[in-house]
């Protein structure tokens, strides 16, 4: 859906009506913290949690380095298991593939399976645009697609609505896109969970054509694994005649036996499950189960550049199992609508500023959605140090300096706003080496307390208009150093 | 220029401060993990799976070999269902010789036909004791994906201990990656209303497992 969020306001202002929102941040707070204390249950089970993370670390990194070789790979596999394997540089290309393959079949419609590459690439509205209508299938895309809405969150994409509000959707849409919602449909999530089970049944059954991401490829054999809850996946990776799946490059693992890694660490991560309910594996096309027709579409779209940074690209290491989300105290108040991207949270805030550079004002306001405490480090299943691609991409949009877009080297200029911002850090940089007007200054801005303005006049407005501006101590602490002999007050 | 060349060219040029590593992959990548957690009888790796099993809302059944057919009788009775689907190698000794009507999958079987039957028997290729997991593979016994997913009722018959492994590792040693896999851990189950969690949503909303001993 990225042509939702273009002309998007950047994070603080997104950010400030969200958390204006009183429901909003009841809904967020409440699933938040239910599924962050289910996961912490969940990954305390197993006692090589950590030996799972590092070994789940150095396959993604291990693969990264080696991307070429295993793609190649993976299209020798896929193909020879009766696949067709197809490359896209871009979002554009990759949406005139996936049309041209729906229009070869004849159909005018198609089935999904919940994917952030095809939300990504905003490959729903291409299709429409193409005459073709695409039904999503998961519970909560049902919810953000008939609600005309955008997903906040990577697993619960309609984590920001309540049952109350899905009830009305349902009323009001569902009869416009197909089978119409139950005649006195209640809000209890069992009826609403039936009233998608009828309606959604009517299209699996027809459906000719499945569209599909995957969660992980692994080269050796060609096969591709999908894991989801609902059955939804199931049915669309199923029934179908023909499945294309659009993937991105990094979701390639080299053997089988890798699987027995992220198998284990995604579920837990994700929604705090020993397992997640369904996970169907297919390997090209089997005779007489499944579509008998497959396509595979690999996905560049900005993830060679974010490839050649060499800070940033263990953010191509995400699983997309969002525990980074449920844990985050700014993802938590501000809601994933705030990020202007399809990867909200704090992947999110490392994630699209690199696949999509750093241009637009949402995309240089992203790396400044933290608050740098780490949580999100903490319980990262592949050990991504986002923090530290936090700070890498600031300096990135303050400073300017080298990058790669589209496959070219280009020599990014600061960003602008940022100006107030450098020259207080140059001022600090002559400060510091300049012990005594450093002295002077911090004993003037001590005896001068009292007469301190709340926010800052001029350029600083715009840094106190989202912080409090610290207190400044009634004597120095140099100053405090040597009357008190560094804490061993003599008059004691 | 293709897009396949395209792609792999920026990749390659991406890694451009990447020395070559020349170690085999599976020197490179260290795995200090457990192949299982804890050390268990054959009898208590059962036991865990059926703890799991039901953790997740399958109903668990433990029978003889010689009683599966008099319990699967029992269950159909108890659901109502008229109707039964069974893959095409399902053991005929699971199979009751009186109602309700089998109905063998076919591959002329339209998801319509098959959307008609309430209830479906098959068997598995393994089952995960740690995770609560039954994992089909599309051998005769077992059958097109398709059957054990559109069908409200889904009963597996599992060997014990034979086809029961303690872990996920453990579990993909004895796959076949060539092969149609689906993994199942409890009925289908959604928590995208408010985290709560409501069972069936498209696939079975029943889940019945049978943990049959003495089977060949």
């Amino acid at each position: 859906m990225s042509g939702t969020f273009v002309g998007m306001p950047a994070f603080p202002e997104a950010a400030r009506e969200a958390v204006g929102n009183a429901t909003l941040r009841g809904n967020l707070r409440h699933a938040t913290h239910t599924i962050r204390a289910k996961r912490a249950r969940a990954v305390a089970e197993l006692s090589d949690w950590a030996e799972l993370r590092e070994a789940g670390r150095r396959i993604k990194d291990h693969t990264l380095r080696h991307l070429d070789r295993y793609l190649e790979q993976l299209e020798e596999s896929v193909t020879a298991a009766g696949g067709t394997v197809h490359w896209a540089a871009d979002a554009e290309e990759a949406n005139r593939i996936v049309t041209d393959l729906v229009r070869a079949t004849g159909e005018s419609e198609v089935v999904k399976v919940k994917s952030m590459a095809t939300q990504e690439i905003g490959l729903n509205e291409a299709l429409e645009a193409a005459g073709i209508r695409a039904y999503e299938t998961d519970l909560a895309e049902l919810i953000v697609q008939l609600g005309k809405d955008r997903p906040s969150h990577i697993l619960v994409p309609a984590i920001h609505r309540n049952r109350g509000e899905i009830r009305d959707i349902f009323t009001e849409e569902m009869g416009t896109w197909g089978r119409p919602a139950p005649e006195g449909l209640t809000d209890t999530p069992a009826e609403l969970a039936e009233a998608a089970r009828l309606h959604l049944r009517e299209k699996f059954l027809r459906a000719k054509v499945g569209i599909s991401g995957a969660n992980f490829m692994v080269a050796e054999t060609g096969t591709l694994v999908v894991v989801e809850s609902e059955g939804n996946g199931r049915m669309c990776l199923t029934l179908p005649e023909t499945l294309i799946s659009v993937v991105g490059i990094e979701k390639v693992v080299p053997s089988w036996r890798d699987l027995e890694v992220f198998l284990q660490t995604l579920p837990r991560s994700s929604t705090a499950e020993r397992m997640n309910p369904y996970t169907s594996m297919w390997t090209g096309t089997t005779d007489g189960d499944g579509p008998s027709t497959f396509h595979l579409v690999l996905l560049d779209n900005g993830r060679t550049d974010t490839l050649a940074d060499t800070v940033g690209r263990q953010a191509l290491r995400c699983i997309r199992c969002s525990a980074c989300l449920n844990v985050c105290p700014v993802y938590e108040r501000a809601g994933g609508h705030a990020y202007g991207s399809v990867y909200p949270g704090p992947i999110g805030a490392i994630l699209s500023p690199q696949l999509r550079g750093t241009a637009s004002e949402i995309d240089a306001s992203l790396p400044y959605a933290s608050s740098l405490c780490g949580a999100c480090y903490e319980v990262c299943p592949v050990a991504i140090d986002i923090p530290e691609v936090l700070v890498h991409l600031r300096e990135r949009v303050a400073e300017g300096g080298p990058a790669v877009r589209q496959g070219n080297r280009v020599l990014l200029k600061p960003a602008k706003g940022h100006a107030a911002e450098r020259a207080a850090v140059r001022a600090a940089r002559w400060a510091l080496a300049h012990p005594a007007a450093l002295r002077t200054g911090q004993r003037l801005a001590s005896r001068t307390r009292r007469l301190h303005p709340r926010t800052l006049p001029g350029p600083g407005r715009a840094w106190t208009g989202t912080r409090d501006l610290p207190p400044v101590p009634a004597e120095p602490f140099r100053d405090w150093w040597q009357r008190t002999h560094g804490g061993k007050d003599t008059s004691k | 220029m293709s897009s396949r060349e395209r792609v792999l060219g920026r990749i390659r040029r991406a890694l451009a401060d990447v020395t070559p590593d020349g170690r085999p992959y599976e020197e490179a990548v260290g795995r200090g993990y457990l192949r299982e957690h804890g050390h268990r009888t054959t009898e208590e790796t059962v036991e865990l799976l059926a703890e799991n099993l039901a953790d997740y809302r399958a109903i668990v059944h433990r029978a003889d070999a010689d009683d599966v057919r008099m319990l699967v009788m029992r269950l159909l009775a108890r659901r109502g269902s008229q109707e039964m689907l069974v893959p095409p190698g399902l053991p005929p000794d699971w199979l009751a010789a009186a109602d309700p009507v089998w109905i063998h999958d076919r591959a002329a079987s339209t998801p319509q036909q098959l959307d008609r039957v309430g209830s479906v028997v098959t068997g598995c290729a393994v089952a995960i004791a740690e995770t609560g997991t039954i994992v089909l593979d599309g051998s005769p016994d077992q059958g097109r994906r398709r059957i054990s997913l559109i069908p409200d009722h889904h009963i597996c018959v599992v060997r014990v201990p034979d086809q029961v492994v303690s872990s996920v590792p453990q579990a993909l040693e004895r796959l076949d990656p060539t092969r149609p896999l689906t993994w199942i851990s409890g009925p289908s189950a959604t928590s995208d209303i408010e985290l709560d969690r409501v069972e069936g949503v498209h696939g079975p909303r029943t889940l019945e497992v049978i943990l049959v001993s003495g089977a060949a």
